[in-house]
């Protein structure tokens, strides 16, 4: 009995050191000479494997990298210090590139948007577009609050708050994963700096957008013609703030009938405010 | 003896079609035949590992297992060799095929787990076959594997212009073509 289990031990093991043997001697024959920039790029990103940079996962970005095809700093998460690192590796000058922020251009929390009706059911905004009317928001350009987003975020820089995804900047890393996961596309990627957003989507006419929010973009045009910079302009019924032209002056701010233009990272208007807005 | 063995090679590619009609080896069968070029490269891999596998199998079971009484380690030996089989086809397809191995992807070292290759491996035992006729059977299993897939991977590219109704689009109506494939291949039954 023993000396069988010996016997199979034996034998195994000696098959398994053969083709171990084999193969360490197969692998010297037919190495292949791998980039060992790739390495030590891989080594140097964050390793969430999230995609923000258009690869499939880090190693896909560091072997674009390390081959020259993609720019040092690709990876929208590591920001400024992981380029600055690789610049190393490579050997190039890292150009200093403004760190991105998603930003969620919508401001119908249940105070300002009612919903049309009672919902539950699944909790996915994908899912609203097999419900009748798109879900029980009357918006239908706005955020259904079902938190795809806060799902497809990484980082726990994404929440549902007062009936509406808000994002926490400073632990945002602008990998973009929200806003790809969002299908009424009203997360934004805008520059760390940016200092004044519309907060807003919908591209109804005035009438049709009072009806449904109390805080909608209703496409006057006041901040257009008011701008001192050019940076503004309303297309397809709803203002559009170009961030690399937008120099903060805040005009647009105080122009706005609606109060839907808003300085970043101040608590919005009062609702009162905007429900007389809504009435008058 | 020669018609002995064409008829094996025969009855095992076509007849007994190890897809088709012993529904082993599914996994490469529906993974990686959506372009006609990487699945005649998975039917080549699969050729070379099983061919060469069912050679290496049948001499350690017939000149170490059998004589020394341990047949009962068959199972555990055989993954042994093919595991060893398929890394050397990944290092070699590395060196010199680089494009297929990245066609290939993970398809390739599962092989390894492929029922297809340990099947025939055991088969051969199970049947009696000798070292030639092992080889033989093996070859034919592999060549028949390649024969479905890459006839699988030509009809997933001519349906790729069709307008298939929502409900079957991608997988589903592979999976409804396969079964139709594995129909038609019942028709091989009576040539032997």
């Amino acid at each position: 009995m023993a000396f069988g289990i010996i016997m199979s031990i034996v034998l195994v093991g000696a098959t398994g050191c053969i083709l171990g043997f084999f193969l360490s001697f197969m692998s010297e024959k037919f190495k292949v000479e791998t980039n060992p920039k790739e390495e030590e790029v891989l080594a140097a990103l964050p390793g969430n494997n999230c995609g923000g940079c258009g690869f499939p996962g880090c190693s896909g970005c560091a072997k674009a990298i390390a081959n020259g095809e993609a720019p040092v700093d690709q990876c929208p998460v590591g920001g400024a210090p992981v380029a600055a690192e690789i610049a190393k590796i490579m050997g190039v000058e890292a150009e200093a590139k403004e760190p991105e922020v998603a930003f969620v251009r919508c401001n119908g929390t249940c105070e300002n948007a009612k919903n049309k009706y009672e919902y539950s059911g699944v909790n996915s905004c994908s899912a609203m577009a097999l419900v009748p009317g798109g879900g029980p928001k009357s918006c239908s350009f706005g955020c259904m609050g079902f938190g795809d987003c806060v799902e497809a975020c990484q980082f726990d820089a994404i929440h549902i708050v007062d009936g509406i995804s808000l994002v926490d900047p400073d632990a945002c890393k602008g990998c973009g994963a929200c806003a790809k996961a969002c299908p009424r596309n009203i997360i934004e990627m805008i520059p760390k700096s940016s200092t004044e957003m519309v907060l807003c989507r919908n591209k109804n006419k005035g009438k049709a957008v009072m009806d449904v929010c109390s805080v909608g973009c209703i496409a006057c045009g006041l901040c257009e013609k008011n701008c001192p910079s050019d940076a503004i302009h309303v297309v397809d019924n709803i203002a559009h703030i170009d961030q690399s032209k937008c120099t903060g002056c805040g005009t647009c701010v105080t122009k706005c009938p609606r109060k839907i233009i808003h300085i970043i990272g101040d608590a919005p208007a009062p609702a009162d405010d905007k429900a007389a807005n809504a009435t008058a | 003896m020669f018609v002995k063995l064409l008829l094996l090679f025969i009855s095992a590619s076509l007849v007994n079609n190890v897809v088709l009609s012993r529904f082993l080896g599914l996994c490469p069968f529906l993974g990686v035949s959506k372009k006609v070029e990487t699945a005649a490269g998975m039917g080549g891999a699969i050729i070379f590992v099983i061919t060469l596998s069912s050679l290496v199998t049948g001499l350690i079971y017939k000149f170490i297992l059998v004589p020394s009484g341990f047949t009962y380690l068959q199972t555990i030996v055989f993954i042994l060799v093919i595991a060893a089989m398929v890394q050397f086809l990944e290092m070699f397809l590395k060196k010199n095929v680089h494009s297929l191995y990245e066609a290939l992807g993970v398809y390739l070292p599962l092989i390894t787990t492929n029922c297809a290759v340990l099947g025939v491996a055991l088969d051969n035992v199970q049947k009696n076959y000798g070292i030639l006729e092992g080889v033989i059977y093996g070859f034919g299993t592999a060549v028949g594997f390649a024969i479905s897939i890459i006839l699988l991977a030509s009809i997933r590219e001519k349906m790729e212009y069709n307008d298939i109704p929502e409900a079957f689009q991608g997988t589903g109506i592979v999976v409804v073509t396969a079964g139709l494939m594995a129909i038609a291949f019942c028709g091989f039954a009576g040539v032997i």
